[in-house]
């Protein structure tokens, strides 16, 4: 409990210096927001522009479809936001910085954690919530506690969920540091491609992102729920299932430290 | 030309070398384009009649677009010629015979033609392969296929002209940064790169069909599946050498200008 | 306080060919390479002493550096560092050494050294009155008053680096290890640093394990001198015994080089 409560006063303590250093290069950080923010922004002209031809995609309306992309993109902004030492791993291990983090006396994923807070995913956060609104105004939901709960999870779930790929594919950099692109294809390529709900891609797409890759767990089970197309409310928790995948990240994470260790590169 | 040629065989073996990378690029292109068809067949399903094009023709605009993509992404630039601006190493080239804009210029395209090189045919055979109308159908017609390459390599070239714009402005301006966010995301949206072109709602289209950005990777890769009236090919295909000449044009008399620039203030 | 003994490390590297057939043979089969970077190597180090270890590149040196600071886990042979072993519970190891590695920084560049020192607190959990303590003993000793509340971006190679020294120190461990901590400085900045590593040996006693290709370092730093080659250790004493005549330490030491066939 005490190791908790200084991990959590150290991690505030980083989060600070990483403020600091931000506010050093206000337009930098203004401007990069602002990429951030236009690089979605297409993403969501793109559905409205094709909601101006199409009324209906797989039985989701425009609104429904927003809320969806809105949610999945707040969660994966979150994810990027705090476990950007993460996602950026790999230019840590091939500068050698890695070392020293180990000879600190303190765990090496809070180091990590703490070694890149990545505040400029605030502008995908802002147009998330914007849509975010506009979704659950628009999507005639009938709201009750259980929904907001739902809501809460889905969040929960989803941003431990792009959390986890970001460790899985940081872990895969003590065994190769080559070829990790193809690791985007299950971060951004989710958020690019989890705009719509998961079964627009079909029965197979749906059964891989149930079990394997949770995507559906966080996004198109619950989203029913919400609209009221499933009842029961065993849908509120789902979304934290897709916790699991943090288990065999965080294994392979351990086991590549390991590995480092004991080569040394 | 001989020199243009030599930087070209260089960025290519250059390119062998990250072959793991260049794998792995092509995974990411492959899962993209499949889940893109799978987005447009999901509209397809719901209302046939709203389709602008054939959804085969969308299928092989969305493969080539993939195949291709080193071409036309406009955030595709070069952090060597950004470096060589903002940290003043820009002085060295200026000292060497040979004109800056020329010598940039190519070296884009260069980067862009060996990278896509790489990459495009194993996209390209294997969505060959996959069943109609889902993969990439054949050209409508041997005319059409010749007249693809034309207009694929006109579009590559405005977007490398393109291209230096961004990098000649980041002499005028004291936020490199903020223009080159701007210009990109709005060269990737109007351009056809997040939905193609026919899909955006009719009277917006007339206008943006008329922008630079609509000879990118617009015309080729619409002309290859026949969804181009012959009329309509013929103009885009001179707007495409408008915009080429007007960009380079453009391109050239600011460079001069930023050269006299530096060459006055000295850097 | 520090006994090594026969002490082994090898790697396997993939072999790389050149060639494009190469290269796709080694997707389905790869050849490996076993080196060794350690073979039996044993030595001791006494409380409070200054020993240079020193090695042409790939000797082992930053092999050995690693395993002792518990980042390396070694094949065979024993490791005690105060009774410890380093790698059995690094965590607890790492708390009572420092290390400073020359190339590369740990201070966050675009805040005030400061800034940095507070954040070592936090990770080391000094405790406050220990914290100010070692600030107040270190800034009287590496004249670090004025480089405090500058962004680290701002400061000189040589300023940067007694800050780093600094950094390594905040938590008072009793071993130091320095790997190249003069490179790249300019000649004022590497009499400063020296004179203070020396200041802080005799002072405080810390024990001071030093890697340099600086032969001056050496001749101005450690009495006792470590040679590394090939992964076994070649000569263990003192550089003085070996000079001859009127020879430079540079010139005794490219001449030790030699004698051991190790370049």
């Amino acid at each position: 409990m005490k190791k908790i409560i200084s991990d959590i006063k150290l991690y505030k303590h980083y989060i600070s210096i990483n403020l600091r250093c931000m506010m050093q290069y206000k337009t930098s950080f203004f401007l990069s927001a602002m990429g951030q923010f236009l690089t979605s922004f297409n993403v969501f002209l793109g559905i409205f522009f094709l909601f101006q031809r199409f009324s209906k995609v797989e039985g989701f309306t425009y609104s429904q479809v927003l809320l969806c992309f809105s949610i999945l993109l707040l969660e994966f902004s979150l994810a990027e936001t705090f476990a950007r030492g993460f996602d950026t791993f790999s230019e840590m291990v091939r500068q050698g910085e890695f070392d020293r983090i180990l000879v600190r006396p303190r765990g090496e994923i809070i180091q990590v954690l703490g070694s890149n807070f990545e505040l400029t995913r605030i502008g995908r956060m802002l147009q998330a919530l914007v849509m975010f609104f506009y979704g659950i105004l628009n999507s005639g939901i009938d709201w009750d506690l259980m929904k907001i709960l739902t809501v809460f999870c889905m969040i929960l779930g989803g941003t431990s969920l792009f959390a986890g790929l970001f460790i899985l594919q940081a872990g895969l950099c003590f065994f190769t540091l080559e070829g990790l692109e193809i690791m985007n294809i299950f971060t951004d390529g989710a958020r690019e491609f989890g705009k719509y709900p998961m079964a627009v891609y079909g029965r197979n797409m749906l059964f891989f992102t149930t079990f394997f890759i949770p995507y559906s767990l966080v996004q198109y089970y619950p989203l029913l729920y919400l609209l009221g197309r499933r009842a029961s409310p065993v849908y509120t928790i789902l979304p934290l299932a897709a916790m699991w995948f943090l288990l065999p990240s965080l294994a392979l994470w351990k086991l590549g430290v390991r590995r480092y260790t004991s080569s040394g590169s | 030309m001989k020199k243009y040629f030599s930087f070209f065989r260089m960025r290519f073996t250059l390119g062998l070398q990250y072959r793991v990378a260049a794998l792995a690029g092509i995974a990411t292109q492959f899962a993209w384009g499949f889940m893109e068809v799978m987005i447009f067949a999901a509209f397809y399903r719901g209302d046939k009649n709203a389709f602008p094009m054939s959804f085969s023709a969308t299928c092989s605009y969305i493969w080539l677009e993939q195949a291709f993509l080193a071409f036309f992404a406009t955030w595709m630039m070069d952090n060597e010629i950004f470096d060589s601006i903002l940290k003043g190493n820009i002085a060295y080239e200026l000292c060497r015979p040979i004109d800056i804009y020329n010598i940039w210029f190519s070296k884009s395209v260069a980067v862009r033609l060996s990278r896509a090189v790489l990459r495009c045919f194993p996209i390209l055979i294997v969505a060959a392969f996959l069943p109609a109308p889902y993969g990439l159908a054949k050209p409508e017609s041997c005319l059409h296929f010749c007249l693809f390459i034309l207009t694929l390599v006109l579009g590559l070239l405005v977007t490398a002209a393109f291209c230096m714009l961004i990098y000649i402005l980041t002499f005028y301006t004291i936020s490199p940064q903020g223009l080159r966010i701007l210009f990109t995301s709005a060269a990737d949206f109007f351009s056809g790169g997040v939905i193609p072109l026919p899909f955006f709602p009719e009277p917006l289209q007339n206008v943006i069909e008329l922008l630079p950005f609509a000879s990118m990777q617009n015309v080729s890769l619409r002309i290859y599946s026949g969804s181009m009236g012959p009329d309509k090919m013929e103009k885009a295909i001179l707007l495409q050498l408008f915009w080429l000449v007007t960009l380079i044009f453009t391109g050239k008399i600011l460079c001069r200008r930023a050269e006299k620039k530096i060459t006055v203030q000295g850097g | 306080m520090i006994t090594v003994n026969h002490l082994c490390k090898s790697y396997r590297i993939a072999k790389r060919n050149p060639g494009f057939t190469a290269a796709c043979k080694a997707l389905f089969h790869r050849e490996y390479e076993i080196i060794h970077a350690l073979k039996d190597v044993s030595f001791t180090i006494g409380d409070g002493e200054m020993v240079g270890y020193i090695g042409p590149n790939g000797a082992g040196k930053s092999s050995t550096i690693k395993i002792l600071s518990g980042i390396l886990t070694p094949d065979a042979g024993t490791v005690y560092v105060d009774g410890r072993v380093p790698w059995k519970n690094r965590i607890e190891h790492v708390r009572q050494i420092g290390v400073v590695f020359g190339q590369r920084s740990q201070l966050w560049w675009d805040v005030p050294v400061m800034d940095s020192f507070e954040l070592l607190k936090d990770i080391y959990s000094i405790s406050t009155p220990q914290y100010n303590k070692s600030l107040e003993e270190l800034t009287a000793l590496l004249h670090l008053d004025e480089l405090l509340r500058s962004p680290v971006r701002q400061l000189s190679l040589g300023q940067r680096m007694k800050c780093e020294i600094a950094a390594s120190l905040l938590h008072n461990p009793r071993i130091l290890f320095l790997d190249e901590p003069t490179i790249g400085l300019d000649a004022v900045s590497k009499l400063a640093v020296r004179e203070f590593i020396l200041e802080l040996n005799q002072k405080k006693g810390t024990t001071v394990i030093l890697t340099t290709h600086d032969m001056q370092d050496i001749e101005a730093l450690a009495s006792r001198i470590i040679l590394i080659g090939k992964g076994q250790i070649l000569m263990d004493g003192n550089i003085d015994s070996i000079k001859k005549g009127s020879a430079t330490i540079d010139e005794t030491v490219a001449e030790l080089y030699h004698s051991y066939e190790v370049v």
